[in-house]
């Protein structure tokens, strides 16, 4: 699905973001990027989404070289590709609803259709009840769960996620990471950002670690099982993490 | 395609950044303002400048003794000439009425100490170009080599086009004529600028807006549209405001006055509702275009 192939980027100022990176990630994974702050994590983010050209090296997604993509198509790749940043990005000028919305619209969805999809993935995130909620009336968990919403709500085969937890308390980090594991049981492959060292430990799934914008370590790390189901994954995390069982809405 | 949807997003845009969108509003009615009013002056200036050159003639004094015939064929040969556009006679007795009319007071006691009217009769030519009229002159009269002008034609007893009068004539309106037309200009691209300037105030502030909307995969006219609609709008709204405040401008203080100012009544300006549709499509334009191009600079992500 993604793949890197001695790519490097190195930034107008001279920094190097990412130095000779190869790796490869297949349909429907589940992938840790981690790292100390400042190793290349939201480089590589940022490179997927073609907000970067790399310096050097091949990226291919679903096959496609993104090198290869002209400027006036890179709007279709980012259609394909569902983003959960750090800082939410999400647009202040309008509800949660619209927000939503809004990707649907880009693609040029229906009416009808954005009237159904947008309050189904926004009761699937918990948000219901905030629909005409701006992004301003929002905690930090409930801003990031609208921004995990938008990211998914048309179902992308790929969704990246740059630090979804960053600044979240443990509780709502589980609930965030819950959805996106129950994102990518429905097919999706995901790669997830994090410094989060804990919560990588703890969700068991494989973990590539750059340190300098170099990868020195790529492997599945604990006992990995693929066919654990949302609710167990949960219980799990949350026992390991010794956050109580009376939990998430979800 | 999704006119409802781009409407909705202008709208959403306008009223979400109503000070930065009333601020391009009021300078779009601003600059339409001044240009409203400074259109019929630049029109009247060289206006009045061009009719002052139309009074750039050569007169072609015609001989006591020429026959019939002669005068015929000069009058033709007259016509004929480059760069003429019309050819009046004026006779003797024409000659001296005009004379005493412009200048009474020389006349009224020695007219008689004239005996016969010294006057001859005359060809009045007007050119068509009047910055060329010594191309007419030199076809009629060419210099010699020792600098005097012998007539080509039989018929004609001397040339005249009051050279010094004419040079100063077409030196002073060709002054005006080139500071009216640098000060349009000057005035047309300081409007343009300036209305710039006052949207990029307001797109600036949505740019981050803008990145977020490119990051989720919209094209670059999707964002665009709601941009160019809003510029629409607000060049619409600040020029009809331009043209309310001249046409009530017009009607309490220009009309009124029209009958005493020649120069308010000029011939040549613009008719006002000309004047209007001109201004506002060029409000509209500027301030649509301005937006689009405005958010080229945020759209390269
Ligand atoms: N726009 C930029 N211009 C210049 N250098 C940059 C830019 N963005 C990042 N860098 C540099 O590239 C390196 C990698 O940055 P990156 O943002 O990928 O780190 P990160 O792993 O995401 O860190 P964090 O965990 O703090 O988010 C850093 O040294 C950083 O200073
Ligand atoms: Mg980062």
């Amino acid at each position: 699905m993604v793949e890197l192939r001695e790519v490097s980027k190195v930034y107008d100022s001279g920094t190097v973001g990412l130095d000779r990176a190869s790796l490869e990630i297949g349909r429907g994974e589940f992938v840790f990027l981690v790292g100390p702050t400042g190793c290349g994590k939201s480089t590589c983010i940022r490179l997927l989404l073609k907000e970067l050209e790399a310096s050097a090296g091949d990226i291919l997604i679903a096959g496609k070289k993104l090198n290869d993509i002209p400027r006036q198509r890179v709007p279709y790749l980012r259609r394909n590709i569902g983003v959960v940043f750090q800082d939410y990005k999400l647009l202040p000028n309008r509800t949660v609803y619209d927000n939503v919305a809004y990707s649907l619209e880009v693609i040029g969805e229906s009416r009808q259709a954005i009237r159904r999809k947008v309050p189904d993935i926004l009761r699937l995130v918990g948000l219901s009840t905030k629909l005409h909620n701006f992004p301003d009336e929002l905690s930090g968990g409930e801003q990031q769960r609208v921004s995990v919403a938008r990211a998914f709500v048309n179902h992308p085969p790929l969704l990246l996620a740059d630090e979804p937890t960053g600044n979240l308390d443990p509780e709502t980090s589980i609930g965030i990471m819950q959805l996106i594991y129950r994102i990518n049981r429905t097919g999706t492959t995901v790669v997830v950002a994090t410094h989060d060292s804990e919560m990588v430990d703890k969700m068991r799934r494989r973990v590539i670690e750059l340190r300098e914008g170099r990868i020195i370590r790529d492997e599945l790390s604990g006992l990995y099982r693929p066919d654990e189901s949302t609710t167990e994954f949960a219980v799990r995390l949350r026992g390991e993490m010794g956050v109580g069982p009376e939990g998430h809405p979800n | 395609m999704r006119l409802g949807f781009f409407l909705k997003e202008a709208l959403r845009g306008l009223s979400r950044n109503s000070a930065p969108a009333l601020a391009a509003l009021l300078t779009v009615m601003l600059t339409a303002l001044v240009l409203g009013v400074f259109i019929p002056i630049v029109q009247a200036t060289t206006g009045t400048a061009n009719e002052v050159r139309n009074r750039v003639v050569v007169d072609v004094y015609v001989k006591n003794d020429a026959t019939a015939g002669e005068r015929k064929e000069l009058r033709s040969a007259l016509e004929d000439t480059a760069n003429v556009r019309s050819v009046d006679f004026i006779s003797k007795a024409e000659g001296l009425a005009q004379a005493r009319k412009k200048n009474p007071a020389a006349f009224k006691n020695g007219a008689e100490l004239l005996g016969d009217n010294p006057l001859p009769d005359t060809y009045r030519v007007t050119p068509e170009d009047p910055g060329k009229v010594g191309l007419i002159v030199d076809r009629l009269a060419p210099k010699e080599a020792d600098g005097l002008r012998v007539p080509s034609l039989a018929g004609i007893d001397e040339v005249r086009n009051k050279e010094e009068d004419t040079e100063k004539i077409l030196s002073a309106t060709g002054l005006v004529k080139i500071l009216t037309a640098g000060l349009a200009a000057l005035l047309i691209f300081a409007s343009i600028a300036l209305i710039a300037n006052t949207l990029r105030l307001s797109i600036f502030a949505r740019r981050r807006e803008v990145e977020v909307m490119k990051l989720v995969g919209a094209t670059n006219w999707f964002i665009r549209w709601p941009f160019v609609i809003e510029g629409i709008f607000v060049g619409f709204m600040g020029g009809v405001l331009a043209v309310l405040l001249l046409t009530i401008a017009k009607e309490t203080f220009i009309d009124p006055l029209a009958d005493r100012f020649a120069l308010l009544a000029a011939p040549d300006t613009i008719h006002f509702p000309l004047l209007v549709v001109v201004l506002l499509l060029a409000c509209i334009a500027v301030s649509a275009a301005g937006s689009a191009l405005t958010l080229r600079r945020f759209l390269r992500v």
